[in-house]
């Protein structure tokens, strides 16, 4: 069977070193899907936790998510390739593009979240604007923070193995190879260990965002099943209208 | 941009776009039909949505290239047979749907649904007559969602030899030939734009009462999902 023989492929020793070489493959993903995520939370949290916080800019950032995803980044590749030459460069380029939307989106989205009435909580305890985030809004938004960080890097690392059709060696180049040798073990076996990376790196962050949800906030979740019995049981009226700032 | 060029290739262009509509029109459609009776079922029982929604999330985890390397092992097909891509497609579809079909009928106020049945609707009169009508606005946002990363999506079937607009940019890379992947782009935008015009259409016949009000977008929250096979 195909599958038995691609998991033999992956498991066969002879392939982590030589002209396969699955562990140098792997590290090349992981070490450019890194350094794209890096340079992504960089430009995008900053950016993200402004609009959050002041409101502004949150038309401006739906849309830019909006084109992102309408973008190929098939084609994105191909032409910033062609612009720049064949080599990392474009790559990291089209990578941070695509990673900078659900990184912003999360991050926004995360900040919006906070309510407003903690918010002025902290105010009126004094806390600067600054104290608000850093110690108000970012623990709180903290779980959809990672979630961005979560669509972002399944984003980066299956974009690298569509890079490996242009020039970029990754795990996406046993699909590549597979392919062209008409190799239907290598090709499956690269499908697989694509997927067992995207999975895996997946399951981390989500363990990741389980663990960063603050203590309070966690006791006092409920199911999203939940929101029908909530929307029923309104809160007085008076008392949100007095709670209004 | 070599605009001689598309002048005398107007055929394989217009041929790779009949393609490309060819084969992402049914995952759209696949999406839709499958994901209302899936998200109907997750948003009435704890234990459905969560293993629908956790499925959808760890079928969308998978890499487009891979996917595509995959389900033709998996279905038998030849690896340059088209359904495999429409396959592929559709498993992404039903996959991001799924959450907001349920999210859509959640939206129900369960107050309505029991004037309805109070009022005498039987099961499946509440559900044609009264939830999946309410749950429009929010389902149109979702299928529009899908719409259009079904179409940016699909070019990654290039890589496999499946051709549709995507084989423009194999094309330009191995030609270095930038007019081809300029080309590939501008028709993929205009087609995702086409589809979201079509859906807003359809829904503003389909919902008649939401026409006044702004137009839904999609929320924020879809973006956070995972989103590692929108490639």
């Amino acid at each position: 069977m195909l599958f038995r023989d691609a998991l033999a492929w992956i498991f066969d020793l002879a392939h982590y070193s030589g002209r396969v070489d699955i562990p140098t493959h792997l590290l090349d993903h992981l070490r450019v899907s890194g350094l794209c995520i890096l340079i992504a939370v960089v430009i995008a949290v900053p950016i993200g936790v402004a609009i959050g916080h002041t409101g502004k800019g949150r038309g401006a950032a739906i849309l830019i998510s909006n084109v992102a995803r309408a973008v190929p980044t098939l084609g994105l590749l191909s032409i910033l390739i062609l612009a720049i030459g064949v080599d990392l460069r474009p790559i990291i380029i089209v990578l941070v593009i695509l990673a900078i939307p659900p990184m912003l989106a999360g991050t926004y989205a995360g900040i919006e979240s906070v309510d407003k009435q903690t918010i002025d909580a902290a105010r009126a305890v004094g806390m600067s604007e600054w104290q608000i985030i850093i110690r108000v809004e970012l623990p709180l938004a903290a779980p959809l923070i990672i979630g961005g960080l979560r669509a972002m890097a399944l984003q980066v690392i299956a974009t690298l193995g569509i890079a490996s059709s242009f020039a970029f060696g990754g795990l996406g180049i046993y699909v590549i190879n597979g392919l062209n040798q008409g190799d239907y073990v290598q090709l499956l076996a690269g499908a697989i260990l694509i997927t067992a990376l995207a999975l895996i790196v997946d399951g981390v962050l989500a363990v990741v965002q389980r663990f960063v949800v603050p203590r309070g906030v966690a006791l006092g979740r409920t199911d999203p099943n939940d929101h029908q019995k909530r929307a029923r049981a309104p809160r007085p009226r008076v008392l949100q209208e007095g709670m209004q700032s | 941009m070599n605009w001689v060029w598309i002048g005398s290739n107007l055929g394989l262009i217009g041929g790779r776009i009949l393609e490309h509509l060819a084969l992402t029109a049914p995952p759209i459609v696949i999406g839709l039909v499958l994901s209302i009776p899936l998200g109907y079922w997750a948003s009435r029982s704890k234990a459905a949505r969560s293993v629908l929604l956790s499925l959808g999330g760890i079928l969308y985890t998978i890499p487009s290239i891979a996917l595509l390397v995959l389900v033709p092992v998996l279905l038998g097909l030849a690896i340059l047979d088209p359904l495999n891509l429409i396959f592929a497609l559709s498993v992404y579809a039903v996959a991001i749907m799924v959450r907001s079909a349920a999210d859509a009928f959640v939206s129900v106020s369960a107050d309505v649904r029991a004037s309805a049945t109070a009022t005498g609707f039987s099961a499946w009169q509440r559900f044609f007559g009264v939830e999946l009508p309410l749950a429009g606005p929010v389902l149109l946002a979702g299928i529009r969602v899908v719409s259009v990363s079904t179409v940016s999506i699909a070019s990654v079937g290039a890589i496999t030899g499946i051709e549709q607009l995507g084989s423009f940019f194999t094309d330009a890379f191995q030609r270095s030939f930038l007019t081809e992947a300029i080309v590939g782009i501008v028709s993929i935008l205009l087609i995702a734009a086409l589809y979201d015009v079509i859906l807003t259409r359809i829904a503003a016949l389909l919902l008649p009462w939401t026409r006044k009000q702004p137009a839904v977008t999609a929320s924020p929250k879809v973006y956070t999902e995972p989103l590692g096979g929108s490639l």
